[in-house]
């Protein structure tokens, strides 16, 4: 840890933190800007009874007040009380939500990173055989297909023609297609980067002086190339960060799981815009964060790097 | 001349040899003319891009793809919105009570190619006018990136500096922003005020849609405002850049035989891998019923729509499927081989 390397993560803490503070702003002031309150699209209701409503939701105070309010009870963890279903806070419903959508989009996320590597690296040590075309194909396939596509596929397929798996995700099991349709894509991405990282640090000097020396075939793989050809792929968990939690939206929908991307869909069509609000600013600051861990994480394996 | 070749005789003369000087006859003329006709870099990358088999073929296809989806619709028999209670949820080439009863009194009745929907609708033409859509939401959001892009990233490059500086931080953050998320919220925030609106291609485009093109506009462009600021900063401290200064050549021969070469292969990858990653956000926000608004139909609803059915109608959801996969498919490959043909790096 030297001294360019901690002025450089406070930078990019910084701006992770200004960007964050943007996408909370955008989205304030968005939501805001729809001249509907939230109320009056309902059952008819008297003003009196929407004048109640909108006061206790703090609706009535002016706008910038209201974004400061909201500012300030956002850092106490606060996104306010849902309005599509009554009686919970939106943090709630954000933590019961993200208790399964983490679930589903970590084991993705790691399964599609591991496989990723594996595909990828055995793709480059066969380049040109007929695996490394085999998996070619699939992963261009593969990521020419967008999430939705391949979830009800993957649901016509398995669950409903050959009936091997559940089609909901609170049955037992059930997780297996959704975890799989939100893998698929990035998997095929990490293998295409990891291919062609593996390529070239296949081709580089050192590789072939451990090799001129004697050194066995899988030490220079494992010790000498793999390292290094992870750099790539690292850079990739901020997006892949993103596709799964965007993924998750359509996945969670298609399966009937009740995570925060099937909590934000349903606050779509109830109108809950506190709860549109929450969970764009969460899921805003987590594929933030990632990208932020991402860089950093970058940085720490390549020293090579320049920071400035 | 003899005159001459005698006193050349004497090798420390520093008298001029006149011989030297004469103009060149025609023979010797013609040994400088180059045999082989210099190539452009587009005729170069070109050249290289028709050599790639599975380029061509997606060119190809994105071209077949185009012509159907915007030229079939002005003849076909059936329209989008056109509903049939009789005919609900038929499959491919079946045909419905009614025109089975027409068939057999003689008349000709066009085939339903992929069947029917739910509302009786005929199928084909209504995967025909998805297609457009994504085609559509592909091409404008590639022009958007690529106008917006190079000016930001070409002002940006040129000025260098603090300008730079500024410009950049902004791309920094704007690159960071989760552009799916900002896309749904505005499409849900502007969703009233396209349902009223009184522009007709508003109101018929639909939230969704108008939210993708401002997302595209506001956000799309960074990666090709880097790429080109990156190319144009790097091009001008080239030493072939000062070569050229240096045996006189104009700034305006430096910019149209440097930078812009240089820059187009750059604008046509990025260009390229707009388009699917376009063409997937769309049909992404038409699945989750932000998209375009009913009765047009986009990929994306269609294999929303097919999932009630999904047991008894899988076609319904498979063609839609099938089409965007195709889209996307050409799309990557073609992008793919332009990156091959353009990126003089990777030239062997």
């Amino acid at each position: 840890m030297n001294a360019k390397f901690l002025s450089y993560l406070i930078k990019r803490l910084l701006m992770a933190l200004l960007t964050i503070f943007l996408v909370v702003a955008i989205t304030f002031f968005v939501m805001h800007a729809i001249p509907a309150s939230p109320f009056s699209s309902e059952k008819a209701k008297s003003d009196a009874v929407i004048a109640a409503l909108e006061a206790k939701y703090g609706f009535d105070k002016p706008v910038p007040v209201q974004f400061l309010n909201y500012l300030k009870n956002i850092l106490h963890g606060d996104f306010g009380l849902s309005t599509g279903w009554v009686g919970n806070t939106v943090m709630e419903l954000i933590i019961g939500g993200f208790s399964y959508s983490a679930r589903i989009g970590f084991t993705a996320g790691v399964l599609a990173l591991f496989m990723g590597v594996i595909l990828g690296s055995l793709a480059a040590l066969q380049r040109g055989r007929l695996l490394d075309k085999i998996i070619q194909v699939v992963t261009t396939a593969l990521v020419s297909m967008p999430s939705f596509v391949m979830a009800t596929i993957l649901l016509l397929v398995f669950s409903l023609q050959l009936g091997w798996l559940p089609s909901m995700g609170n049955q037992r099991g059930g997780l297996i297609l959704p975890i799989i349709s939100l893998s698929l894509y990035p998997m095929a991405y990490t293998t295409r980067l990891q291919r062609s990282s593996m390529l070239d640090v296949l081709g580089q000097d050192y590789i072939r002086t451990a090799r001129a020396k004697g050194v066995k075939n899988s030490r220079v793989i494992f010790k000498h190339a793999l390292k290094n050809t992870l750099t790539p792929v690292i850079t990739y968990a901020g997006p892949m960060m993103a596709y799964i939690l965007t993924g998750s939206m359509v996945v969670e929908n298609i399966f009937s799981v009740p995570g925060l991307g099937r909590l934000f869909t349903n606050s779509m069509l109830r109108t809950d815009y506190m709860m549109i609000m929450g969970v764009t600013i969460f899921l805003a600051t987590m594929i933030i964060l990632m990208n932020f861990i991402g860089d950093i994480l970058y940085k720490v394996v390549d020293p090579r790097i320049d920071l400035s | 001349m003899s005159e001459a070749k005698k006193k050349i005789k004497n090798p420390i003369s520093l008298q001029v040899d006149p011989a030297l000087f004469e103009a060149a006859s025609e023979e010797e003329k013609a040994q400088q003319v180059s045999m082989r006709e210099s190539v452009s870099f587009m005729r170069d990358a070109m050249r290289r891009l028709r050599k790639n088999h599975i380029a061509m073929a997606s060119l190809f296809v994105i071209v077949v793809v185009a012509l159907i989806a915007f030229i079939v619709p002005h003849f076909y028999p059936y329209t989008y919105t056109k509903q049939d209670v009789s005919a609900q949820n038929l499959a491919p080439f079946e045909y419905s009570a009614k025109e089975q009863a027409k068939i057999d009194r003689g008349d000709s009745v066009f085939p339903h190619i992929m069947g029917t929907d739910a509302l009786g609708r005929d199928y084909a033409i209504r995967v025909i006018y998805g297609t457009r859509i994504s085609l559509i939401v592909g091409i404008f959001s590639a022009l958007i990136v690529i106008v917006i892009g190079i000016i930001y990233g070409a002002i940006s490059g040129y000025f260098g500096g603090k300008v730079d500086l500024i410009m950049m931080r902004v791309v920094d953050i704007i690159y960071s922003l989760p552009d799916v998320l900002i896309v749904i919220l505005l499409s849900v925030a502007i969703k009233d005020w396209v349902a009223s609106s009184k522009s007709e291609l508003v109101s018929r485009l639909g939230a969704g849609m108008v939210s993708i093109f401002i997302v595209f506009g506001l956000l799309y462009w960074v990666s090709m405002a880097r790429q080109v600021r990156g190319q144009i900063l790097s091009i001008k401290e080239q030493e072939y850049v000062l070569a050229s200064k240096a045996i006189g050549a104009s700034p305006a021969r430096i910019i149209r035989k440097h930078m812009i070469p240089n820059c187009v292969s750059v604008i046509i990858i990025i260009a390229a891998m707009q388009i699917p990653s376009a063409i997937f956000t769309e049909s992404f926000l038409s699945f989750l019923g932000l998209g375009v608004s009913v009765p047009m139909p986009s990929l994306g609803s269609l294999a929303s729509d097919a999932r009630t059915g999904l047991r008894s109608y899988p076609y319904q959801l498979l063609f839609p499927a099938m089409a965007i996969f195709l889209i996307v498919l050409a799309f990557n490959l073609l992008g793919s081989g332009l990156r091959d043909a353009f990126d003089p790096k990777l030239r062997s």
